[in-house]
């Protein structure tokens, strides 16, 4: 075990797999001579050179669909944005080329890519820099989406989606990058996809939650225990696929469940969480779902005003007193 | 500038009479496939859209020929020419576009989307442009295994305005990767004019910016756009530097089969057929002696067709089990 940042789990987790695989290389606006937009990659062009560690120029769609084409034909690109805000100018090569070419193909092609970046709020950077893109993502077969936590998920899922045969969008966070955490030193240390991790054992309530939002619902649940409330966090990492069977074990214990995460309520990733309950445990609640989102307006600038929009330990807290029926 | 020739003239050609009757035979192979493909679709036998290469064969038949197996090529939705060319048999193709499990894509992709890896026809793409970067990405990929590889991607008029094209350009430029960039100028974008789309109406002056090597023809004849693709192929596989080509040619047929034509008119379509360039090889040749090598080629071409039809018709749905593997190769995310 070491103990390192969130930024330089995922940075191993990149060393490691183009050790170890020649096919992969990393691209992507200011990777190497600058060393990453936010240092994710410093050091990297050092190591591996500018064959593997490219600067491209501001063409998110044409680095990307150049990235799509090479995993075509057998390359295995990591294409890291500045931020998934950018994405959204490659939405087109995401949705009609890296997810429908293995189907058009008739299964003859399959794009082994993964898509990485840092994804939500950050800190006062407006509208236009703090979407949470998932939601886009996550509706679409043939995509994989993940969301870690903690910089050990991080690593052994981005170990996990380069060594994936499919489309994977990975989603870290600028406000994560310096979260601390204990990770494995073993070079085939990989998490599996589709399994969500139980963060905090509790029998009262589930408060469900990916991301950033993993550590505003531990905040919550410690500041409901003083409250005699005892709360259990699951931390999904995994949208696409989903854990099922994590999201109805927990309810089976616990009959409540608050979701939290960035972006906004209507429908989403949350939605979609919401109808898998219902859907497999309807009669294990006790009470609807509640979630905790962005508000459903764009972010603003103010820095009051962007607290006021994000979800916060005092949301989710009250939201979990509201499925407790403790609100007055 | 290399590439930097700037006429419409036509070459001197000195090749044999067999490359150019297999040329042609390939040639009225396309032909022939899709008017029995249009005739398929009245039937109701065939769905969705079908774009038709109808008077542009010279183009891909040409280009392909001067190809190595190996190479990379890509093109946009009007792709049954392309495929033909580069080897799916007509069997495969006529049943993709029958929707059948014996297609070239097991009947999921249908007429814009013709996949054939093992001939590496990597595909017909829906989206205008943004097949562009993933071509580049095969020459990209070409570069980083240094395997000697070219790719060609081949794109209407009606494209270069958009930005993945563009993009595409820039990257396949600055990265000096080895593709020809082959804009099918057919003088219209759907039923929008040149002179509708374009400010600048040399497609090929669009390099320049990207300090590009370019060329301008007219598909006139097979062996012309064999020769002058033929350059651009050399130059990416020799010095590893991209190439953007404006090849003129002219679709006999309407931007799909719902199209009513109303944006040009019946002399101008007709002056055009009078230089079809498949009737232009077949009058060469003939004058060459070769009546009976075109007759037999024409006769086994009927037959081709006849048995395509008939397999097409024939053969399996696909079933709703290759739905969800086709989605994923790994297990399926959901």
């Amino acid at each position: 075990m070491s103990v390192m940042r969130y930024r330089e789990a995922v940075r191993a987790a990149m060393i490691e797999e183009m050790e170890r695989d020649e096919r992969v290389y990393l691209i992507g606006e200011e990777v190497g001579a600058y060393q990453g937009a936010y240092k994710v990659s410093e050091g990297m062009l050092e190591r591996f050179g500018p064959k593997r560690v490219i600067d491209a120029p501001i063409t998110e769609s044409g680095f990307t669909g150049i990235s799509i084409g090479a995993a075509m034909v057998g390359l295995r690109p990591i294409v890291e944005y500045m931020t998934w805000n950018f994405s959204a100018v490659a939405f087109d090569q995401i949705l009609n080329n890296a997810a429908k070419i293995r189907q058009m193909s008739g299964g003859q092609l399959h794009v082994p890519i993964v898509l990485r970046a840092p994804n939500g709020s950050a800190r006062q950077v407006g509208s236009q820099h703090s979407h949470a893109m998932e939601h886009f993502y996550a509706h679409v077969p043939g995509l994989k989406v993940l969301a870690p936590a903690t910089p050990a998920d991080a690593k052994g899922l981005l170990k996990a989606a380069i060594r994936d045969d499919d489309p994977v969008l990975f989603m870290e966070s600028e406000t994560l990058y310096n979260v601390k955490g204990e990770v494995p030193d073993d070079p085939d240390f990989v998490v599996p996809m589709g399994q969500a991790r139980v963060a905090r054992e509790g029998k009262d309530v589930s408060i469900i939650a990916y991301g950033r939002p993993v550590h505003l619902a531990l905040e919550a649940a410690a500041q409901l225990e003083k409250e005699g409330i005892d709360a259990e966090v699951v931390d999904l990492r995994s949208l696409r696929p989903l854990d099922e069977e994590a999201l109805v074990r927990t309810v089976q214990k616990t009959h409540r469940a608050v979701l939290t995460y960035e972006g906004w309520p209507y429908g989403g990733v949350g939605g979609e969480v919401v109808d898998r309950i219902q859907r497999l445990a309807f009669d294990e609640l006790d009470a609807p779902i509640l979630r905790v989102t962005f508000r459903d307006v764009p972010m603003p600038y103010n820095a009051k005003l962007e607290q006021y929009v994000l979800p916060q330990p005092d949301r989710i807290a009250d939201a979990v007193r509201e499925v407790l029926y403790r609100k007055g | 500038m290399a590439g930097g020739r700037d006429h419409l003239m036509t070459t001197t050609r000195k090749h044999s009479d067999e490359l150019h009757l297999a040329l042609y035979r390939k040639m009225f192979q396309i032909r022939r496939f899709e008017e029995e493909a249009a005739r398929a679709y009245a039937q109701g036998k065939i769905g969705g859209f079908l774009h038709l290469y109808i008077g542009q064969e010279p183009v891909a038949v040409g280009a392909v020929a001067a190809l190595q197996p190996t190479d990379y090529a890509i093109t946009t939705y009007r792709d049954h020419g392309l495929a033909l060319a580069r080897g799916t048999t007509s069997r495969a193709a006529m049943a993709e576009l029958f929707g059948k499990v014996t297609g070239c894509s097991k009947g999921l992709g249908g007429s814009m989307h013709f996949f054939d890896v093992e001939h590496n026809m990597l595909g017909g793409y829906g989206i205008v442009g943004g097949h562009v970067p993933l071509a580049v990405g095969t020459a990209f990929a070409s570069k980083y295994r240094q395997d000697g590889r070219v790719a060609i991607v081949f794109l209407g008029e009606g494209a270069v305005s958009i930005g993945d094209f563009h993009e595409g350009m820039s990257l396949a430029a600055l990265w000096k990767l080895p593709i020809v960039i082959v804009v099918e100028n057919n003088e219209y974008a759907m039923g929008t004019s040149l002179s509708r789309t374009l400010s600048v109406e040399d497609v090929s002056l669009k390099a320049v910016g990207y300090g590009m090597a370019r060329d301008r023809f007219f598909a006139n004849h097979v062996l012309e756009v064999h020769d002058r693709i033929g350059e651009a192929i050399d130059r990416a596989r020799t010095t590893s530097e991209p190439t953007l080509v404006e090849v003129r040619t002219y679709r006999f047929r309407g931007h799909s089969m719902s199209d009513p034509g109303k944006y040009r008119t019946p002399d101008e379509l007709e002056e055009r057929k009078r230089k079809d360039p498949l009737m232009v090889s077949r009058a060469e040749l003939e004058e060459k002696g070769h009546q009976a090598a075109l007759q037999k080629i024409e006769a086994e071409i009927e037959a081709e067709i006849e048995d395509a039809v008939r397999f097409a018709d024939e053969s399996p749905e696909p079933g709703p089990e290759l739905l969800e593997a086709t989605t994923y190769k790994g297990a399926f995310a959901r």
